[in-house]
């Protein structure tokens, strides 16, 4: 009997060796892909039924993109009319929750402050041709601009759609001639280079906007990302972020702050490009204590609370501060800048141009934790705000643990100073782009800037210009770390942690009542104190009765 | 009335009070943890060793329970007054004058009142209290959707930790206690091998000389 317990212990020991080990080889730290594809991963997409080089079609000699996007579209043939309704194409979004009219056509953000009458530039990164006043056709085709998103040469460039003033312009001078031919037998799915020619420069430069985008994710090796290493999964962006007729899923107007759906049925949910929707609802395989409670944890933090460590990471910094009262110095009449900081890649960034004003960069970044619904609303050109209560949210967000739908995630908070109508208490759209004597940037006269800016667009201005400070908030989302530089129950669970003064949940280690436990100690102490004077006093008058 | 050595912790009841000792150490350890008042171990730590051994504890408990019931040992834990005044006589004056303990264990009165009483609240208040409370906590993730789920743990979460305070009070005056007799050892080693100094009617001698004779030494 007893030698059958002996055994049965053993077996149990041992197995639970056994168990751990081979968990330890199969889950621990993420396996890279093997073997290593040379391609990025872009989804189900992923593969190719047609090789470009032999079309006849692209065996030409092209004199503009919209000539290649002519003989894409003679295939293609649907491709036009589902691309024209992206927002890629559009630049508009209309929120069906808050009726609000989004999109770079119209919003005001706190970088560069507004696309709008400045598309001769801005609209560089507009997925079209020749967009840089009002006159542009959104139902044309052919002004599509394909190679953007599908060049695999890494060649392909663009240039702004009007020359602007000349102290700008120079700048975009001199760049090689491109062999479109070449170019158009070469396309291919979309790599991160391709979305990142756009995407990673938001804000005027690498990582400015984001933070959790920048070229650094071009090449990354998997401690910056683990989906997009190059010595792990390899993925392109089009792998979460799904294509459907050419529509994305994954939208920062259209945030799913908490996925109730998981992964659905195999090939269904092409909608979002949640982590859910992968990793399915209870993401943590339960092999512990510990792993369940972070399953459990998955109900009031996005993943990316804690799988994101930092941001600005892998050696591109982001901006944090903008100030545009500062702008407008010049040097013998001329713009200048000057560099300030460098960034862990080695790489200089300006903290000060005359056209923009002084910045503040920064990496490695903890983020800001807020309960978050999904629902951003924003501060557009027609919002009225009070000019005394600053800084303005530029897009500000609802939630909090009652609602069903929120839980807690990492932002990034962006600080600008920056022009506004201080008079009617409105945003502003600063005219900054353009060949004329009112355009900021070659100018550097604000109030004309901004006069040309609002009376372009029909809006009215009180002709009173001030700077407010404002804030944007970005939620952070990439750059998802393995899970062995995830964080750590401590980060948030300890006083003075991640989570310090987020209100709505209870928190070990975190929180305390004062009174609970100043009445616990003292009661504790008060106990021990009473035990030693009992114990003195038993210890005394023991040596009284020996004397005695 | 002879006072004889006999058996009143039976093996089961040894075990009890031992794992229920290792166990409850641990918990005040990884829950005082779990509070912030140390960061010995690691909090992912600390969640897995309370949870493990609290889950432990409560099984032992419903071990104890049963065994309590069916063996009517039960009878122990009825509060009583009777000697209750001499015996706080004795802890307050008589022990500091070198006096004896006014209580004499009996076969089926093996705690001294105060004893008596104190273990019984501890039974039927302060265990309750915090594996209650402990239990609803561990569950949050059933009831969290509830409206003001979060307003209620912190209000379950108070009331663990105020009892978890009560409980090492507790541990702290019983290990004091053992050092109140002739000796420590000699408190301690009825609890080690079962065996204490019992004042037994000459019916009961008869019946365990006769009926359990390993039992009375």
């Amino acid at each position: 009997m007893r030698s059958l317990l002996g055994c049965a212990l053993a077996v149990l020991f041992v197995g639970s060796f056994v168990a751990t080990d081979a968990r330890a080889q199969s889950q621990w730290p993420t396996p890279p892909a093997t073997p290593t594809p040379s391609e990025q991963i872009s989804g189900p997409l992923t593969g190719g039924t047609a090789d470009h080089t032999k079309f006849e079609i692209l065996k030409q000699t092209f004199a503009t993109g919209s000539d290649v996007t002519q003989a894409c579209l003679s295939c293609h043939t649907e491709t036009g009319r589902h691309f024209m309704r992206n927002i890629h194409w559009t630049w508009e979004y209309t929120n069906p929750a808050t009726g609000q009219q989004l999109g770079k056509k119209h919003l005001v953000n706190n970088f560069c402050t507004n696309a709008r009458g400045n598309e001769g530039m801005c609209a560089q990164c507009h997925a079209g041709y020749g967009w840089k006043d009002e006159g542009f056709d959104f139902s044309d085709e052919t002004k599509i601009d394909c190679l953007v998103c599908h060049d695999r040469t890494g060649t392909y460039y663009k240039t702004p759609n009007s020359p602007g003033s000349p102290a700008c312009s120079v700048m975009f001078e001199g760049k090689p001639a491109m062999d479109l031919s070449h170019i158009a037998q070469s396309v291919g799915l979309p790599e991160r280079a391709n979305c990142g020619t756009c995407h990673f420069n938001g804000g005027g430069g690498d990582n400015v906007k984001h933070g959790d985008l920048s070229s650094a994710l071009k090449n990354p090796p998997r401690t910056l990302d683990v989906h997009m290493g190059v010595d792990g999964l390899n993925f392109a962006c089009t792998a979460c972020h799904i294509t459907n007729k050419h529509l994305w899923a994954g939208s920062r107007y259209q945030i799913e702050a908490k996925d109730q759906d998981g992964t659905g049925l195999p090939g269904q949910r092409r909608d979002v490009a949640t982590c859910e929707s992968c990793h399915g609802l209870a993401p943590h395989q339960v092999d512990s204590i510990a792993s369940f409670k972070r399953n459990d944890h998955a109900s009031s933090l996005a993943c990316q609370t804690c799988h994101i460590p930092e941001y600005a990471r892998g050696g591109v910094a982001t901006m944090t501060h903008w100030d545009w009262r500062t702008a407008g110095k010049t040097r013998n009449g001329e713009g200048y800048h000057e560099h300030g900081y460098t960034q862990g890649n080695g790489e200089h960034r300006y903290t000060y141009k005359s056209i923009k004003g002084d910045f503040v960069y920064a990496e490695n970044l903890v983020p800001l934790y807020r309960w978050f619904d999904g629902q951003m609303t924003y501060t557009t050109i027609d919002t009225k705000f009070d000019v005394n209560r600053q800084p303005i949210a530029i897009n500000d967000f609802t939630g909090h643990r009652e609602d069903g739908h929120s839980r807690i995630w990492p932002f990034k908070a962006m600080y600008t100073w920056m022009p506004a109508d201080v008079g009617n208490g409105t945003l502003v759209y600063t005219h900054l782009w353009g060949e004329d004597d009112s355009s900021y940037w070659g100018n550097y006269d604000m109030g004309k800037a901004i006069a040309f800016g609002m009376k372009k667009a029909g809006l009215p201005y009180s002709g009173q210009y001030g700077f407010v400070e404002t804030v944007s908030y970005w939620p952070i989302t990439h750059m998802v770390a393995p899970k062995e530089d995830a964080l750590s129950c401590e980060s948030c669970h300890a006083v003075g942690g991640r989570l310090d003064g987020l209100k709505g949940l209870y928190l070990p280690g975190r929180d305390h009542h004062p009174w609970l436990d100043l009445i616990g100690v003292i009661a504790v102490l008060g106990t021990l104190a009473g035990i030693l004077g009992h114990a003195l006093i038993r210890i005394v008058s023991s040596f009284r009765g020996q004397h005695s | 009335m002879t006072i004889r050595r006999v058996k009143i912790f039976s093996l089961f009841e040894r075990f009890w009070h031992w794992s229920q000792m290792a166990l409850i150490m641990v918990l005040l350890f990884s829950g005082f943890g779990l509070h912030g008042f140390h960061h010995l171990i690691r909090f992912e730590t600390a969640v897995t060793l309370h949870t493990l051994s609290a889950l432990l504890l409560l099984l032992l408990w419903a071990f104890g329970t049963f065994w309590l019931f069916t063996t009517r040992s039960w009878r122990h834990f009825i509060p009583t007054l009777s000697g209750m005044w001499q015996v706080f006589h004795f802890y307050s004056f008589g022990i500091f004058k070198g006096e004896h303990h006014p209580y004499r264990k009996a076969y089926w009165r093996k705690h001294n009142p105060l004893q008596a009483l104190a273990y019984l609240m501890l039974k039927i208040v302060l265990f309750p209290l915090i594996w209650i409370t402990g239990l609803i906590y561990l569950f949050y993730f059933l009831w969290r959707d509830l409206p003001q789920a979060s307003d209620w743990l912190t209000g379950f979460a108070y009331v663990h930790t105020g009892a978890a305070y009560a409980i090492l009070v507790f541990v702290l005056v019983h290990v004091y206690m053992l050092t109140t007799g002739h000796s420590f050892k000699e408190h301690l080693m009825p609890m080690v091998n079962g065996f204490d100094d019992v004042d037994l009617t000459p019916e009961e001698e008869a019946y365990l000389l006769k009926d359990e004779p390993e039992n009375i030494r």
